[in-house]
């Protein structure tokens, strides 16, 4: 009897230490996309709109799943080097120009990424400082 | 019962006169239009009636005769808003700052009054070195408004500069030190057919954007009279 209240208790424990785990790992992510939301609205909402819906022709939405998805290396780049030339989202061309935002440090553009990939719509989970700084080696 | 019912009686004939009340405020307030302030300075001048004795009127500040080049690299001059009431702002093509913004508040005005012949839009560029007509068609292509309802207006930098800031009253700055180049304000101007201001507005200001929509009727109310 007492060896199984002391598992119960041990097992209790481990469940508990697991799923805090889990919870803070959220938070983080939580974090990130409320940090990422007040500099999306600072940096990029005039463009991007505040759903994301884009300007017409001269700015594109971020409400292509599938592109951010197949973009997501990239979007790092097109945030702090600026994107020229044409892409193709949710099927239109754009060929306008984005600016740069080079004083972003990778900590802030992480949480733009968090927040633009987990919201209209979207939910494709953390990424990390490290995660870009990766990405940023690679622009072309 | 005599005591009581002379109570309902009162009661009765203070609601009659409440009610009456209320719609004598009610009619008091429907004749009293409500209309927009006409901005700008303004003098005491001297006219000349018909029969020939004088009196003193007030004259207003109105937008000048102009002459630009709109985005069909056709002139457009103050004939072009002849009758029309139009809303006025100063921008550039390649900002990202808040022209982005102002734009996608004017087009959403834009959208609602598309079928409205009596109200127009002029987009002024600052950026005389770059936005060339050729440039703004492109962009007004891509903002999905090209037509002539929406001008877009190219001039020297001295013609434009000049109406921004004595004519319209907008500040408008070439500036080397900002990132862009330039620096100015995101008034949208509302003009009525005299040609006078009767309205600025913040266009990224969303409240002050709302303020606009609902002034647009009442200044089109004001003409029909």
């Amino acid at each position: 009897m007492r060896k199984l209240i002391i598992s119960t208790l041990f097992l209790i424990t481990i469940a508990t230490m697991i799923y805090s785990c889990q919870s803070s790992e959220q938070l983080k992510q939580d974090i990130y996309y409320a940090n990422g939301r007040d500099l999306y609205i600072k940096h990029c909402q005039n463009c991007h709109g505040s759903k994301g819906e884009g300007l017409n022709a001269l700015a594109p939405p971020l409400t292509d799943t599938v592109f951010l998805r197949e973009n997501k290396q990239k979007i790092a780049c097109f945030i702090k080097n600026g994107a020229s030339g044409p892409i193709t989202v949710n099927g239109k061309k754009y060929g306008g120009k984005m600016p740069d935002f080079a004083t972003l440090a990778n900590i802030d553009i992480a949480q733009i990424v968090v927040y633009i990939t987990n919201t209209y719509g979207n939910k494709q989970g953390m990424y990390t400082p490290e995660q870009i700084a990766e990405d940023l080696k690679n622009c072309k | 019962m005599q005591h009581s019912k002379s109570i309902i009686m009162k009661f009765n004939r203070s609601i009659l006169s409440a009610f009456l009340f209320g719609s004598v405020v009610f009619l008091a307030s429907c004749q009293d239009q409500k209309k927009l302030p006409i901005l700008g300075p303004r003098e005491a001048a001297t006219v000349k009636n018909a029969d020939g004795s004088t009196s003193v009127d007030t004259v207003y500040k109105t937008i000048p005769a102009f002459s630009f080049l709109n985005q069909d690299s056709i002139l457009i001059n103050n004939d072009t808003f002849k009758d029309k009431i139009y809303i006025a702002d100063f921008f550039f093509t390649s900002c990202t700052t808040i022209c982005p913004t102002m734009h996608r508040s004017m087009k959403t005005i834009f959208d609602k009054y598309k079928d409205n012949p009596d109200v127009m839009f002029l987009s002024h560029t600052i950026d005389f070195k770059y936005d060339h007509p050729s440039v703004l068609k492109k962009y007004a292509q891509k903002l999905g408004v090209d037509g002539p309802k929406w001008q877009f207006a190219y001039g020297s930098k001295d013609s434009i500069y000049k109406i921004a800031e004595k004519d319209y009253l907008v500040a408008v700055i070439e500036d080397s030190t900002a990132k862009e180049g330039y620096v100015h304000q995101g008034w949208l101007i509302l003009i009525d057919k005299q040609k006078r201001i009767r309205g600025a507005y913040d266009g990224t200001n969303p409240e002050q954007v709302a303020q606009l929509t609902k002034d647009i009727p009442v200044l089109l109310a004001e003409d029909k009279k």
